[in-house]
């Protein structure tokens, strides 16, 4: 391990760390982000809300079937950001973005882009679960049925195969033609990622998707987090520090509208480089 | 320490029975009130039974599918009336409710921020014109136009179809069961458009996004989430609208032409319940005369009674159909 400052990252990892994702070194020599294939490079990236200046001039590249996570004091725009990724800002009118965001080299911000598409490539999770009035089955085979003309066979193997991706096949396989609505809270989160892997993405947003869980659904979230990750590039926003140090391969630390601090978490949260990251980190921040 | 905490205890007391007899009060006023309902409709559906009662007893069950209605030979049935009733507000809902439906949905999802609080505010206020208005417009304004320009269009083609010809041919007199329903159709828009839009307003935003994050076009978040979401309020507004189209009176009245006789042609004068009383209850002379219009009275109130009996079926049956909520 690469410790300036063992003290320092003796004081963290007693703070409850003790569980960081790929402590014992990361898979290149530096464990930069960037030294890993990007899936996605914000350059440039400002964003704002009418007059409101919301994101200044972020730039960042996204390493490709990794965990990266956003984490920052309310308001800092994490969330904002990763709602540049799929524009879904777009839906509300004054909002906009300048800069480029490269999606596999493409321009997402360019006017020309599909936002149908572009959504289907980058799906997300928000906060509070959102699943659809319809039955559980038909929450699934609705993002599907928009891109892809499936037998009914085909299609129920694929809402079978995203049910159990998401860690919630058992509890709900008797219950398919049940509404969505009428699920536990955590088994409707964990619904509504089944629902955005379901349509194969290749980026999977996460907004707070466990700040309406209780611990055990945290738990099962975050597993399922992890298992996707072979297969998905996230990027996850959470207010809770153990669980960016949990499930994230990267982190990024963010302040009013910048970004402060992107490195691997485990350089993050034992030794890093900004004293704004090290405050916040550790509690002492304001 | 303690003294304080006898402090608060003494003083929670007192507030406590204070406002356990504002309690009290307060409960059983508003008893009251929701009993006086009963009464009222009680009140209502008896006075109208008596009133009818020797009309009902002269005609007996006939009365409903009679279309005779001859005040001089006082033989009087309801067929005509209700037929025109039904018919002009199933053309209404025909109309209103597409419209509605599309004034909704674009106020609340396609209109630029800009738009949105002027429309929403003149369909405040063609909710706010009185009925008479609506009916001095269709009488003089529309009538004539519908005559002179529509009405020859529409027995020239669609009265030439097979099937539905005969409901569509006939001379053009600008007044009658069609105008009614049409002019009964623009009467019941801002009321729907503006109870859509409340409905669809209060579809969470996440919801939408989160359709829309997953690729979903406006028409599918529309179709599959939005109507879904509300559907329950929306047949409940469809419902309240067809109830005011029933009773709606005086525009009606104007347009129909209150002619007692059972035409096949929409183009041609009817007459629905609600105007038949307006028109007619000052000249009623006899008793069968006016006990048959108090029947007629009674009628209607019987079909929005069944309007809203079905509506809570329909509601009941959805809610049934999507299995438990929560």
């Amino acid at each position: 391990m690469d410790q300036k400052n063992p003290k320092n990252s003796q004081t963290l990892l007693e703070k409850g760390f003790a569980s960081i994702k790929g402590a014992g070194g990361p898979d290149k020599a530096d464990g930069k982000p960037s030294s890993f294939p990007l899936k996605i490079e914000v350059q440039d990236l400002n964003f704002y809300y009418g007059k409101f200046h919301a994101l200044h001039s972020i730039t960042m590249g996204i390493p490709e079937k990794k965990v990266t996570a956003m984490i920052g004091p309310s308001g800092c725009g994490k969330s904002t950001l990763i709602r540049c990724f799929n524009r879904i800002y777009e839906l509300y009118p004054k909002q906009y973005a300048t800069g480029e965001i490269l999606l596999d080299g493409r321009n997402i911000l360019d006017p020309k882009e599909d936002l149908n598409l572009l959504r289907a490539q980058v799906g997300m999770v928000f906060q509070k679960p959102t699943p659809f009035p319809m039955s559980v089955y038909d929450n699934i085979a609705f993002g599907v049925r928009l891109y892809e003309r499936l037998t009914k066979d085909e299609m129920d193997e694929r809402v079978e195969w995203a049910l159990k991706k998401s860690a919630l096949w058992k509890e709900v396989k008797d219950k398919l033609k049940q509404i969505g609505t009428a699920l536990s809270g955590g088994q409707q989160q964990r619904l509504c990622i089944a629902r955005a892997i379901a349509v194969k993405p290749e980026v999977v947003l996460l907004d707070e998707p466990c700040s309406a869980l209780d611990p055990i659904s945290t738990a099962k979230v975050e597993e399922l987090i992890d298992e996707l990750s072979a297969d998905y590039t996230i990027i996850i926003v959470t207010h809770n520090m153990q669980q960016a140090a949990r499930v994230s391969d990267f982190t990024a630390f963010m302040y009013l509208g910048k970004l402060i601090e992107f490195d691997s978490t485990e350089k993050m949260f034992t030794n890093p480089m900004r004293k704004e990251t090290e405050d916040y980190i550790t509690g002492r921040f304001g | 320490m303690n003294k304080v905490e006898g402090q608060t205890g003494e003083s929670l007391v007192r507030s406590g029975a204070k406002g356990r007899i504002f309690d009290v009060v307060f409960a059983n006023g508003t008893k009251v009130c929701a009993i006086i309902v009963f009464l009222i409709i009680v009140a209502i559906m008896v006075s109208l039974i008596v009133g009818a009662w020797p009309a009902l007893k002269k005609f007996g069950p006939s009365f409903i599918w009679s279309t005779e209605w001859n005040p001089v030979t006082e033989e009087f049935g309801a067929l005509v009336a209700i037929y025109g009733t039904i018919v002009t507000s199933i053309i209404a809902m025909l109309i209103g409710v597409p419209v509605s439906f599309g004034i909704a949905i674009f106020i609340t999802e396609l209109c630029p921020t800009w738009l949105k609080q002027p429309i929403a505010t003149a369909i405040e206020l063609l909710a706010a014109i009185p009925s008479i208005i609506y009916g001095m417009w269709g009488l003089f304004v529309f009538a004539p136009f519908f005559a002179d320009h529509i009405e020859p269009w529409i027995s020239d083609t669609l009265g030439n179809l097979p099937f539905i010809g005969p409901l569509f041919s006939g001379p053009p007199l600008g007044i009658g069961v069609l105008t009614a329903g049409i002019i009964l159709g623009i009467m019941v828009i801002p009321f729907m458009a503006s109870v859509f839009r409340d409905l669809f307003e209060v579809v969470p935003p996440v919801l939408k996004e989160s359709a829309y994050g997953i690729g979903a076009t406006t028409w599918e978040v529309i179709k599959k989430i939005v109507m879904p979401y509300t559907k329950i309020g929306v047949v409940g507004a469809i419902m309240l609208g067809l109830g005011r189209a029933l009773g709606e009176t005086m525009a009606v009245t104007f347009v129909i032409g209150n002619a007692d006789r059972l035409e096949e042609s929409l183009l041609m004068p009817g007459n629905t319940i609600s105007s038949s009383l307006a028109n007619q209850f000052t000249e009623a002379v006899g008793e069968i005369y006016t006990s048959s219009l108090i029947a007629l009275g009674l009628i209607l109130f019987l079909l929005t009674f069944m309007v809203l009996a079905f509506a809570k079926y329909l509601l009941v049956r959805l809610t049934l159909k999507e299995g438990v909520r929560t």
